[in-house]
């Protein structure tokens, strides 16, 4: 399964278009995090911990859209998207999106 | 008085730390912009026509950055005279270029040595909750292929 957020892979022709696929998640920090993370805001710097977190939700989101790619038989993710909103206090949903086709050409 | 003194400290270490942990970052960033030198970011939609293989599969770094107490504090007062916010500008900066390292580290990764279509995503992660909390998640993403 490729993915990518370019509109055209080259060397590789579009065969057939499928449509939207998408993948989201919703998470909240925990207590234990968030105490970590006001004492680094006094001292500033990364927050390790809030970096993880976003990226393990990012890949949990891009891992449902891969399911509701493969379910429909694609090859392909093109054009793909990240979005976050926050929909509650201390929570953030990270959603991502894409178009599925079924490429054709040298398969890598 | 206590009070003061609890935040006289808070702004002492929090200038102290932050000023140290900022001037150690850029010398980070600018040794490994310096190694990375050879993978190439464009934003332009579609890929040149030699570039072939590695099928521009996803690359992304993240960063999720906090201010320190001081530079919370400076904007503070800052923000009754308006102007610039040169203690954040900083901080988005080294935000910035972090992801951008750690997306060029994921490309290095897969072998890729071209990076199209970038994208960067700006989101503050504790929005409403506690307007303390000055922390701010950066995204960039692309895709990488090679020649």
């Amino acid at each position: 399964m490729l993915i990518s957020n370019m509109e055209i892979i080259p060397g590789q022709t579009i065969e057939k278009h499928l449509g939207l696929v998408q993948g989201s998640t919703v998470r909240a920090k925990h207590v234990g995090r968030d105490i970590m993370a006001g004492f680094k805001n006094i001292l500033g710097g990364e927050l390790v911990s809030y970096t993880e977190l976003m990226t393990e939700a990012r890949e949990e989101a891009k891992e449902r859209m891969i399911a509701q790619a493969e379910s429909i038989g694609t090859n392909a993710i093109l054009n793909v998207r990240f979005a976050t909103s926050s929909v509650a206090q201390g929570a953030a949903e990270l959603f991502a999106y894409g178009t599925a086709v079924v490429l054709s050409g040298s398969e890598q | 008085m206590i009070e003061l003194a609890i935040v006289v400290a808070l702004l002492l270490l929090g200038y102290g730390f932050g000023s140290y942990r900022e001037r150690s970052h850029y010398q980070s960033i600018q040794k490994r912009e310096n190694l990375l030198s050879d993978i190439l970011v464009f934003e332009s939609k579609y890929p040149a026509k030699e570039t072939a293989g590695h099928g521009g599969q996803l690359v992304q770094g993240n960063v999720v950055i906090s201010a320190d107490y001081f530079k919370t504090f400076v904007a503070g007062l800052r923000k009754l005279v308006g102007g610039r916010l040169r203690s954040y500008e900083t901080l988005l900066d080294r935000g910035r270029r972090e992801a951008v390292l750690r997306m060029k580290e994921d490309a290095k990764r897969l072998g890729a040595n071209h990076i199209f279509n970038v994208r960067f995503e700006t989101a503050s992660i504790s929005k409403g909750a506690e307007s303390r909390l000055s922390s701010v998640e950066v995204l960039v993403y692309g895709s990488a292929v090679s020649r």
